[in-house]
């Protein structure tokens, strides 16, 4: 297992440890810490913390294909979430997922997190932003748009620089 | 262990506590506690109660042996229980009787709500419907939304024949699917671990492979991953499904997710012969079936049987069976290395020799993968001649669920008809040096190879006879003056005694190969040539023969051991 985790962290995460009656609840907190600080949960990740709270490596893949904010790679440099919940399907989402996909050359059809051949974006759909009267909406990394017609996507594209 | 056989009459049980129901306008009484999956009392399920009363409710996710999930709802069925007013007094209809609330939706009241049969404990005077409309349209929602995303290749799933979708879908399902969108495809040929492909499209996500490797096995390898319809289930990525009861998952798999390597497109289910048998890898002795068709053995699945290995065996055990059908099989009798010979004449010209032996001159190895039968014909031998006998002990490890230390099915057999010493093989130095010294003359060997075990070639070749029977060749056989082809254990009927001190029969799978005969058929030949004694011809009448004799059989009959055989004294 190649996973070295600084000091600091690991120390962090062990005294999260105690905030539980059982080891085990301490995984996702665990996987958010990781995730934090890696950017992302590689394989030997989720093993070392199966490890360090006894528990099977299967037990920590689950929730981490389970939840859709976990990633298994490095994202783009640039995260573009679009919501897919009923309103913003209705206004629309589906057009602007698929006109991100095309412009990065990724599969609209494809299921999951993807990121451009550079690095620099990620497309991936979410659900309900809590929006949902100003649909479709997006973020872009930690920033909020709301009704994005394409040609507002590539103004918000041309921020990302 | 007792000291009586479990067919004796044992103190009446206590007093079962017990519900008066109704199932299906039926009313029946039921035990109010049942073993769950471990064998503690809980209460009695909907479930248990409806088998009780002859109803099977389809079930995928629930196993009588694995901790109950209940995320399937194939088992949902309407129910209802007496209605209580407001002073919580049961309201009675106009003739007296309780009045029954049908459980319903608490804002449609006019849907009804099923329970879920497997996880919901009955209560007095409840009243289950495993037949109403409303229950077969819950089965018929449950089949649909299970087919929504089902590749439907029957016509090439090893399942197909013995799988629950197909059975229940015919059953209870719908003809033609109402779903036009397009499936989720996963993925469709995944390789578990060495003994296990599987195809995830097919999978209902009933959790069983995941509950019987993590909660009897002990080792957490399974889970789902993903969500919603791309729930998939899987292994941790590069770490193999491996351990030695992985074959388990196929079997309780109620669709062909779960495949095995070995049996996958080998040969469709329905063209099996079943036969009742017993494994010989271990003294565990796990109750199998094999699966045969046309003289060749296909598969061996476990035979449930609490009192031995409930449902389940082990994979090496499972996959022990190809050396039945190899090619150097011992088909042949023979005389003097490598002169066929017959039948007829190889036992009169053996019984001559054996007739004309003196008193200690004998000397006798059998084997403990050898029948009760076989070694009490072969004692009877040894009784005559005053022939030092012993087997060859057989030993592995051990592990905590079902593999026994003892790889030998028979040890006890060996021991208690006194073909073996206390010991085992500790004879075995004693044979090897009535050899050296002259003493012994003529050596029988019964399915061993006894050049391994320190009677060497150099030994067998001083023997005045050396008369062996075996099913595959060796240093011994080669070396036989007689050889006598033997029988696989599939290829005729016999019983053992475990390492519990059970005794359990098997019975005849398929033909022995080439000339080759069941040992105590022939064995039973030559012990009325050489003795004089005539006993029974049958295996039935061999074992309640020797059960007569044999103290510690306790006069068990063939008939008695019936499938899940008798417990003995050891
Ligand atoms: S592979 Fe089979 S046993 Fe395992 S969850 Fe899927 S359907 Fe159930
Ligand atoms: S535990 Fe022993 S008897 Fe049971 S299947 Fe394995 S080898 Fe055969
Ligand atoms: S549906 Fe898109 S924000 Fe709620
Ligand atoms: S059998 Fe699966 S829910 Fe009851």
């Amino acid at each position: 297992m190649s996973f070295t985790i600084p000091i600091e962290l690991e120390a962090e995460l062990n005294e999260l440890v105690t905030h539980y009656p059982q080891k085990r609840s301490a995984s996702l907190m665990f996987l958010h810490a990781i995730q934090e600080h890696f950017g992302y949960i590689s394989k030997e990740a989720m093993e070392w913390t199966a490890a360090k709270l006894e528990l099977s490596p299967i037990n920590i893949y689950e929730l981490v294909t389970f939840y859709p904010m976990f990633r298994q790679e490095p994202a783009g440099k640039y995260q573009i979430k679009v919501c897919r919940t009923l309103s913003c399907a209705l206004a629309g989402s589906g057009k602007l997922h698929k006109h991100f996909c095309e412009k990065f050359g990724l599969d609209s059809h494809a299921h999951g997190v993807q990121t451009s051949k550079d690095g620099e974006f990620s497309v991936e759909f979410v659900e309900c932003l809590a929006s949902c009267g100003t649909g479709p909406v997006m973020m872009c990394n930690e920033d909020f748009y709301e009704a994005v017609s394409n040609s507002k996507a590539d103004e918000i594209l041309q921020t990302c620089k | 262990m007792s000291n009586a056989t479990t067919t004796e009459t044992k103190p009446a049980p206590p007093p079962v506590d017990k519900m008066k129901i109704k199932i299906d306008g039926r009313e029946i009484e039921v035990p109010k506690m049942m073993p769950d999956w471990q064998g503690k009392l809980q209460p009695t399920t909907m479930l248990q109660a409806c088998a009780a009363a002859g109803h099977d409710v389809p079930h995928y996710c629930y196993h009588p042996k694995l901790p109950i999930a209940g995320n399937c709802r194939m088992c949902l069925v309407e129910f209802g229980t007496p209605a209580m007013g407001p002073d919580r007094k049961p309201v009675l209809n106009e003739d007296g009787s309780a009045k029954i609330a049908k459980s319903v939706l608490p804002y449609e009241p006019t849907s009804p709500r099923g329970a879920i049969a497997c996880a919901t404990p009955i209560s007095p005077g409840m009243e289950i419907y495993p037949n109403s409309p409303a229950t077969k349209q819950m089965r018929e929602a449950v089949l649909e939304s299970l087919l929504i995303n089902h590749p439907l290749d029957c016509p090439i799933c090893d399942q197909a024949g013995e799988c629950k979708l197909q059975e229940y879908s015919v059953d209870h399902g719908n003809a033609a699917s109402r779903f036009v969108e397009e499936k989720v495809h996963k993925p469709k040929h995944v390789d578990l671990g060495p003994r296990i492909v599987l195809d995830d499209e097919r999978c209902i996500l009933c959790s069983r492979c995941v509950r019987f490797t993590k909660d009897i096995v002990g080792d957490d390898a399974l889970g789902f991953a993903q969500r919603g319809s791309h729930n998939t289930l899987t292994n941790f990525p590069g770490k193999q499904f491996d351990n030695n009861y992985t074959l388990n998952t196929v079997d309780i798999c109620p669709v062909g997710a779960l495949t095995s390597k070995d049996f996958r497109f080998k040969m469709r289910v329905w063209f099996l012969k079943e036969t009742k048998s017993i494994c010989t890898s271990c003294a565990t002795g796990c109750n199998v079936i094999v699966g045969s068709r046309e003289g060749n053995v296909y598969r061996y699945e476990p035979r449930e049987n609490d009192a031995v290995n409930s449902c389940w065996m082990c994979d090496s055990g499972r996959l022990n069976y190809k050396w039945i059908n190899r090619e150097d099989r011992l088909t042949e009798v023979q005389h003097l290395k490598s002169k066929a010979q017959s039948w007829p004449m190889a036992l009169k010209e053996i019984s001559e020799v054996l007739r004309k032996a003196s008193s200690g001159s004998v000397a006798i190895v059998a084997s403990a993968r050898q029948t009760n039968e076989e070694l009490y014909l072969l004692k009877k031998l040894a009784t005559k001649f005053n022939a030092i006998t012993d087997s060859v002990p057989r030993h592995g490890e051990s592990d905590k669920l079902l593999l026994n230390a003892d790889r030998n099915p028979n040890s006890n057999g060996a021991k208690l008809i006194g073909i073996s010493p206390a010991q085992m093989g500790s004879n075995l130095p004693k044979i090897a040096d009535g050899i050296r010294n002259g003493t012994i003359k003529t050596l029988i060997v019964f399915g061993e190879d006894v050049t391994k075990h320190g009677i060497g070639t150099d030994l067998l070749v001083k023997l005045d006879h050396l008369i062996v029977s075996d099913i595959l060749p060796n240093k011994t056989t080669e070396s036989a003056h007689y050889l006598l082809p033997g029988c696989a254990h599939a290829e005729k009927r016999g019983s053992f005694v475990n390492a519990k001190g059970r005794v359990q029969r098997f019975l005849q799978a398929i033909q022995p190969k080439g000339d080759a005969r069941p040992e105590w058929e022939f064995l039973h030949e030559l012990v009325f040539n050489v003795t004089g004694q005539n006993g029974f011809a049958s295996i039935e009448g061999l074992f309640n023969q020797m059960a007569q004799e044999i103290p510690a059989f306790n006069g068990v009959t063939w008939a008695v051991l019936g499938d899940a055989g008798v417990t003995i004294p050891t």
